[in-house]
């Protein structure tokens, strides 16, 4: 498993360089920059002094070689507007952002999951039609517009939930936006688990079990589960990523202090550290929850070697 | 009789006592405002960023030498105590107050102030107050690296400042922006200063929550007696309209910023028609012609595009009435504007006839650089075509991102734009960016050259008299109408829902949001306690 893992994690180096050229190329080319966004009506020569202090008067490979001396270190950058660390900044909005994607993600699975379950087990019965009419419509409502009916009927019209903040941190303060974030892949759970429990069943080790006179129960837990959740565990560690990307919407929405914001902020305003920064820890924690994905399928179906 | 007269007046009595009770302001409480100009705030050193959105927290923990008055419509001193002005109107003298603390309890004096400015001038750092500190005298120095300190700032004694500046204007108007708030000199150079600030504002800092919220609580030692009134505030993020109007009707938050959708229905509403403040701000909105692109050279061509737009329909239909109709450069709250003048008229048969005349008898085409704000932005635009596109002008659309416009419009790269820049409050400071000798970059955006209109605010520059200031920029105004270097659209109508438990809200015509929050308070029907 050691080397594995090792493998792996040299895997993830070109990815994460990769990913930190092209944010670097992308925003050398595109119009804009911190300087213009930072005065109305700077002399000339004061930009060209800040633009020197800020290294952007380099070309854009010394840019990018400076950069990656300094990542190697964990030296993230100063940020350009705040002119605080970028690894600061990114650390206070780091767990926010966790706190809503692992919420809204158990939220999924907890729902998702057994839903799908129950639908395949009687497929075209009221329950399985029920499952994906919610299954359907969570996938298609748009986030913004869910987020805004959640407030108003369990803030405005009922009152048992704060609209917006983060408040304290606490639950209540959660529940909306997790739910906001929770329900598209909640439906993709649902309807990647129901195909995926379809396929199996009618899969010959399943017709084998059946045929030695395995009770239904012994073959849906034995058979049918374990091998489904391969497919199940696959879908939630891309869902991950997505969430981290669909995360934006939802706490700038409810005014949630998450990583999302800061990036799109960033963006705006030609940051370029802090977009970099960002861009790179989201990448980081996609691929550790990869990471981990892989390693758990090895526990789920020890036929899987990490060869 | 007697029994009845005497109950009269006893009545009476009691409902003077109660009236007042009613409009005595009440210690204590929670002010909840909101930030709805992006998703986070920039950074907590305001001398760094120059957006509505910053200066909403920076009002209650920061102070500057001067404050907008909006009762008078002008700064007023506010560190100071008194301004003796001397050298034919070049050298100002404050007497500083001696009893100003920032929220470390060291008392300010003269040396925070030039350390402040010495610190806004730093040119490798480009902060954006440096455009209103650069009128001290060798301050550019300064900035240009030919300097250390700032020749035109003298400290006499601890709370006496000697201010020579470049030429003669009224320093409030260079002085009151948060851009330009005073630090402490000793603590501020400290790396802790941009976590935890210190000021000398009404409220000291408590927590900052990125992108959620920043928390302050009252300043005891704060040097106005009896004030600020509330015990605390919250200021949170809200970029949201829509949210933030779910959390304005649940009475989560105190104010909110409406949009022109929301505008139209908090007016229809009996319930939230009451909580809607609105005032006309010093911004202008307008579509900037670049006189380099040959057809925009000739002012006739100009003048025809201000016949050609249907105004009036665009400010009623798509911008729901938030808004008022521009006639020149300056807006209605401003001190020179000329309520005589009108705005130009939609007529369409004049606008071909003026191009018919500038030799475009079947117009021309032309590119038209927009971002996508929803009042001055790209829904503004795509109304205009059609109407352009009847009197014989065809338009490219450039969309862009704001962040990129702004560089656009600094860098001449245009051939048209549309955008929103202030104009005012300072009459002469706005108009002057029309003069020759601003750079294009500086905001001369238009590159407008005229040697009368240079002559005009040249002189306004010089005039003693207020009065006579005043008629020489309407003046230039009017020549500014008469010039047409932009398409005068609108001047912002500013407008705040505002609960009604919230007292003492001022009606900023620089930015509505922007409040002296010493002066407002919270009656006992607030829900946070």
């Amino acid at each position: 498993m050691l080397p594995f893992l090792f493998r792996r994690l040299l895997q993830t180096i070109p990815t994460v360089l990769a990913v930190v050229l092209l944010v670097f190329v992308l925003f050398s080319v595109v119009p804009g920059s911190i300087v213009s966004s930072m005065s109305d009506d700077s002399d000339p020569q004061v930009e060209l002094r800040m633009k020197k202090q800020l290294g952007l008067d380099d070309p854009v490979y010394v840019r990018f070689g400076a950069y990656i001396a300094k990542l190697v270190t964990g030296d993230f950058g100063t940020s350009f507007r705040t002119r605080e660390p970028v690894a600061t900044m990114i650390a206070k909005r780091m767990w926010p952002t966790l706190q809503l994607i692992f919420a809204a993600m158990a939220l999924a699975v907890v729902i998702g999951v057994p839903l799908g379950f129950i639908a395949a087990l009687k497929p075209g019965g009221i329950v399985d039609t029920l499952a994906m009419v919610v299954a359907v419509s969570g996938l298609s409502i748009a986030k913004f517009w869910l987020g805004l009916v959640l407030m108003y009927f369990f803030a405005l019209k009922l009152g048992w939930l704060p609209s917006f903040g983060y408040g304290d941190g606490g639950l209540k303060y959660l529940i909306l936006p997790a739910v906001t974030l929770g329900v598209s892949p909640m439906a993709l759970f649902a309807r990647t688990t129901r195909a995926a429990v379809l396929e199996i069943m009618t899969a010959d080790f399943v017709r084998t079990a059946r045929s030695k006179g395995m009770s239904e129960t012994r073959v849906v837990k034995w058979h049918v589960m374990r091998n489904a959740l391969v497919i199940i565990l696959t879908t939630v560690g891309l869902q991950f990523g997505a969430l981290m990307g669909q995360a934006v919407v939802v706490e700038k929405l409810y005014s949630w202090p998450g990583i999302g914001s800061l990036l799109v902020d960033s963006v705006l305003q030609r940051d370029i550290p802090a977009v970099q920064g960002s861009i790179l820890v989201v990448v980081l924690a996609f691929l550790a929850i990869n990471l981990l994905i892989d390693l758990l399928y090895g526990v789920i179906d020890p036929r899987i070697r990490y060869a | 009789m007697i029994f009845r007269i005497v109950a009269i007046v006893a009545g009476f009595g009691l409902a003077l006592v109660a009236s007042a009770e009613a409009q005595t302001p009440r210690k204590g409480g929670t002010i909840r405002m909101t930030a709805p100009y992006g998703s986070s705030f920039t950074s907590l050193d305001i001398h760094t960023t120059q957006r509505a959105q910053d200066e909403i927290y920076a009002k209650a923990l920061h102070r500057s030498l001067y404050i907008w008055n909006s009762t008078e419509g002008k700064p007023v001193l506010e560190l100071a105590k008194e301004d003796v002005v001397s050298g034919g109107g070049l050298v100002h003298t404050f007497k500083l107050r001696d009893d100003a603390y920032f929220h470390n309890g060291r008392k300010m004096t003269a040396d925070d102030i030039i350390w402040t400015y010495n610190r806004i001038m730093d040119g490798t750092k480009a902060y954006p107050g440096a455009r209103y500190v650069r009128v001290i005298e060798g301050a550019a120095a300064v900035e240009k690296g030919q300097a250390k300190e700032i020749s035109g700032l003298k400290k006499i004694d601890d709370f006496t400042l000697e201010m020579k500046l470049t030429e003669k204007v009224d320093p409030g108007f260079y002085f009151w922006n948060a851009i330009t708030s005073i630090y402490p000199a000793d603590e501020a150079a400290k790396e802790s200063f941009l976590q935890k600030p210190i000021g000398l504002g009404p409220f000291k800092f408590v927590e900052h929550v990125p992108g959620s919220r920043i928390v302050l609580e009252r300043w005891d030692r704060f040097y106005k007696p009896g004030k600020p009134y509330a015990d605390k505030i919250i200021v949170s993020v809200m970029g949201e309209a829509a949210a933030r109007d779910v959390a304005f009707r649940n009475k989560e938050i105190d104010t909110s910023v409406l949009g022109p959708a929301q505008y139209v229905a908090y007016q229809n509403d009996a319930d939230l028609k009451g909580t809607v403040v609105e005032v006309a701000e010093v911004f202008t909105r307008y579509m900037g012609m670049n006189p380099a692109f040959k057809p925009f050279a000739d002012k006739r061509v100009r003048q025809a595009i201000n016949y050609a737009i249907d105004t009036d329909l665009i400010i009623n239909k798509l911008v729901k009435g938030k808004a008022y109709r521009a006639t020149s450069w300056l807006p209605l709250t401003s001190p020179a504007y000329d309520k005589a003048m009108k705005p130009y008229a939609f007529d369409p048969a004049k606008a071909k006839q003026l191009l018919a005349d500038a030799g475009y008898p079947s117009g021309f085409e032309f590119e038209w650089t927009t971002s996508q704000n929803e009042s001055w932005g790209l829904p503004i635009v795509s109304a205009v075509i059609p109407m352009l596109d009847k009197v014989g002008i065809k338009v490219k659309v450039k969309q862009v991102e704001t962040a990129v416009l702004a560089e656009v419009v600094r860098s001449g790269d245009y051939q048209a734009f549309i955008y929103s820049q202030a104009s005012g409050p300072d009459p002469q400071a706005a108009l002057k960016c029309f003069h020759s000798a601003t750079p294009q970059p500086a905001c001369n955006y238009m590159n407008f050259k005229n040697a009368d209109f240079d002559k005009m605010v040249d002189e306004a520059g010089q005039a003693d008299d207020p009065a006579k200031r005043a008629q020489l920029l309407q003046k230039a105004n009017a020549l500014l109408y008469e010039e047409a270097p932009v398409w005068f659209f609108n001047y912002n109508k500013a407008v705040m829902a505002v609960q009604p438990w919230l007292k003492g809200i001022q009606l900023n015509a620089t930015e509505l949001t922007h409040q002296n929050v010493e002066d407002l308070w919270v009656d006992e029907t607030s829900p946070a306690k």
